[in-house]
């Protein structure tokens, strides 16, 4: 093992596109001790490799990260663990995820982040845990940001709930400004969709659904970054945005230069409400699918620059967690495994955003967000991570095939276009398509 | 995942208006005081998680005037008060030798969850705020004793229609029939949403505008909880939306007046128009078991 990480490996052939060193070109590129050691003009690199690795007619790309992931452990190993999770992740092109703290305990110690980075969990991707913002995530008193930020932690957040009171978000982001720490909200007014499983629209009209409004959303979203823009320095991440009106305000945030960042979900570009059809719980997740328009300004603000990150999500759930009446249904959907075919797919072809656009928004643009030093570029002297994709190949999706232990998602049986080839963390082969 | 057994009845938005007029046409022809062996030793289980008079009792009467067998489970007094799942209910049943479950529940598209994983016809007897498709059915069957066709109807509802799974399944039936149908009642209750439900629907928030010239009244339950919920004062939602005589006089003459019960008197209407000339809300009841016999013939393969 320890031969292999020192081995070397020359990816030859393949097409670069590194956004954060603005190339997009034929390159080769060679790994070394876990680490880029030259990236060249094609047969420039001399010198032999241990191995090679035939890249012809791919895309060569930084190491894809997922900053929004649940993978469940401590605690919650039946729907999915570290290593399924990140065996998952591999497969789907992930080279690092970011771990949710809402977890049974919920992360809020230096000891619990340790846990998770620790070798015994068996990941094979990197994985960087983010904390709970609020001691157990309820909302009251912050935990302690500086000495989870030196356990490892690269963000703090209560996700599957907000910050809702405007005191506690005021200080988590005066804490975060200091430590130069982003706060991750769940932008989620709780007591506008108490006991709702769904987008308030003509669909849960239709189905006779408690429905939450997009003003639930927008209005937290207005808030935080209100505060974002009074709080010097301070850093608001907004996770799964998925409203129109939401946008808007991140946009007031940006062009104020306040730190204001978001991530939208692969889903929320795809899917929408109507898409429930008949009480499908493979379509319930939390924000819910919205309206088309809502779809549309999220596809525009993917390709205009004002989301940052795409990022999955995944939300793995048992079968009895599931298949359940809609409205006690657990929220979530897995989703290491479809987010680059549903980007090529929909937001490539569909929409014509460029490839390059895509890439950045997996690599270069969430790299940015949590500040992950080395990480969604591939410059020399970076981490050797790096994903390998053919943005042609079409293939079928089958949820029962998944790396994940859960197989909660609405696109089984989904034609894509666009696969992972290869995934390689540290200079090492973690994924390889057959 | 599965398609419901033939025979489900889960709601009235997926009918066409063909089965739904041979349903209708069944309707006519069961006789609930003559009892017909067509559904001699079928075994059918009445699953009510909510509380249930009429619809229980008729669906009860029904299958009996038709030769099955029924038994009741309910959620208190059953394994469902300990935890067990809706489907877990339904595979039990199923090995019980249920042939067909009839069933209520408080969550919408449980009865769908439930035909999704069971091969025996699931009918819904109500689902949440979603669909009442029985009670719909048995309304068609009573506006057609008393009107000649759907033809050029003029019908509306009152009240709370967010909440109601009589108004979606009603608003889905009339709508297929090219009834010209009007909801009406606060915005609370009646959100312009609920305009996007069917083709064809009008909301309007006034009385006098959603009586004239209408031929049949739906007026639906007024929970007083619901009204305290929504910051509605009980005295305001009387002023405007009570039906009484005098406003009664506002639609056609012979307009008739519906209710899918239990009615308040004194709430969504006055004592004298429950009781009135007009009123067809016993009627309503007393149809529904020649309506539901018709449902579970249909459900058994005996729609003969």
């Amino acid at each position: 093992m320890t031969r292999r990480e020192n081995a070397s490996l020359l990816i030859k052939g393949g097409h670069l596109i590194d956004p954060a060193a603005k190339i997009n070109a034929p390159m080769d590129i060679l790994l070394r001790e876990g680490r880029v050691a030259e990236v060249a003009l094609p047969n420039k690199i001399r010198g032999s490799a241990d191995e090679k690795f035939d890249a012809r007619g791919l895309i060569v790309a930084p190491g894809f990260i997922d900053l929004h992931v649940h993978l469940r452990e401590p605690g919650q190993g039946y729907k999915e663990t570290i290593a399924s999770g990140t065996t998952a992740a591999a497969a789907g092109g992930f080279t690092s995820v970011c771990t949710m703290p809402n977890t049974a305990p919920v992360v809020d110690t230096p000891e619990w982040v340790a846990w998770l980075r620790s070798p015994e969990r068996g990941a094979v991707v990197n994985v960087f845990p983010i904390a709970a913002a609020t001691r157990g995530s309820r909302g009251g008193t912050l935990t302690d940001f500086s000495a989870l930020q030196r356990a490892g932690t690269v963000a703090v957040t209560d996700d599957g709930k907000p910050i809702l009171d405007d005191d506690v978000m005021r200080m988590a982001l005066r804490l975060g400004a200091e430590l130069n720490l982003p706060v991750v909200q769940h932008a989620e007014d709780t007591r506008l969709t108490e006991n709702c499983s769904m987008h308030s629209g003509p669909t849960s009209f239709r189905l006779g659904l408690r429905a939450m409004p997009a003003a639930a959303e927008a209005g937290i979203v207005d808030r935080d970054v209100t505060l974002a823009q009074q709080i010097r320095e301070s850093r608001l991440h907004v996770a799964h945005l998925s409203t129109a009106d939401a946008l808007k305000s991140v946009r007031r945030g940006k062009r104020a230069k306040a730190r204001v960042t978001c991530e939208v979900t692969p889903h929320h570009f795809t899917l929408i409400d109507e898409n429930v059809g008949e009480y499908d719980t493979n379509f319930k997740m939390n924000p819910p699918l919205r309206s088309a328009t809502d779809r549309e300004a999220i596809v525009v603000a993917l390709s205009d620059g004002t989301v940052d990150a795409i990022a999955t999500d995944h939300a793995p759930h048992a079968a009895h967690e599931k298949q359940v009446e809609f409205e006690r249904a657990a929220f979530g959907i897995t989703g290491l495994e479809t987010a680059l075919a549903l980007a090529i797919t929909k937001l490539h072809r569909d929409h014509k955003i460029p490839l390059a656009r895509i890439v950045e928004l997996f690599t270069a643009g969430p790299a940015r967000v949590f500040d992950l030093p080395g990480r969604g570029s591939l410059a020399r002297g970076s981490f050797a991570d790096v994903t390998i994709f053919d943005p042609k190949k079409r293939w079928t999706f089958e949820a029962a095939k998944s790396r994940s232990l859960s197989h909660n998602t609405p696109f089984d049986g989904w034609q894509f276009v666009g696969k992972v080839a290869a995934t390689i963390v540290g200079g090492k082969i973690v994924y390889r398509a057959d | 995942m599965n398609t419901p057994a033939r025979g489900s009845l889960l709601g009235i938005e997926h009918l066409d208006a063909k089965e739904i007029l041979g349903l209708l046409k069944l309707a006519r022809r069961m006789n609930p005081l003559k009892a017909r062996p067509l559904l001699r030793g079928k075994r059918i289980v009445l699953l009510f998680y909510e509380a249930s008079t009429r619809t229980r009792s008729s669906f009860e009467f029904a299958a009996k005037a038709l030769g099955a067998i029924t038994t009741l489970v309910q959620s208190s007094g059953s394994s469902i008060e300990k935890g067990e799942s809706v489907l877990d209910t339904g595979y039990t049943l199923r090995a019980v030798g249920a042939d067909c479950i009839v069933m209520r529940h408080p969550s919408a598209g449980a009865p769908h969850l439930m035909a999704r994983h069971l091969d025996i016809p699931i009918i819904n007897a109500g689902d949440g705020m979603h669909e009442h498709p029985s009670q719909a059915l048995l309304d068609a069957f009573t506006i057609l004793k008393h009107k000649k066709s759907f033809q050029g109807l003029q019908a509306t509802i009152i009240g709370d229609i967010l909440h109601s799974r009589v108004a979606r399944s009603a608003c889905h039936l009339l709508t297929k029939f090219g009834v010209k149908l009007t909801l009406c009642g606060p915005p609370e209750f009646v959100p312009d949403v609920a305009a996007t439900l069917a083709p064809g629907l009008r909301v309007t928030r006034h009385l006098e505008d959603a009586l004239r010239g209408t031929d049949v009244i739906m007026l639906l339950r007024v929970q007083k909880e619901r009204l305290a919920g929504q910051k509605i004062r009980l005295q305001d939602y009387i002023a405007r939306y009570q039906m009484t005589n005098a406003r009664l006089k506002l639609a056609k003459r012979d307009a008739v007046v519906m209710h899918p019960g239990p009615i308040i008197r004194g709430l969504e209407l006055t004592a004298e128009v429950a009781d009135g000339p007009q009123s067809v809300i016993v009627d309503e009841v007393h149809n529904g078991v020649p309506t539901r016999m018709a449902i579970l013939a249909r459900a058994l393969g005996k729609a003969k």
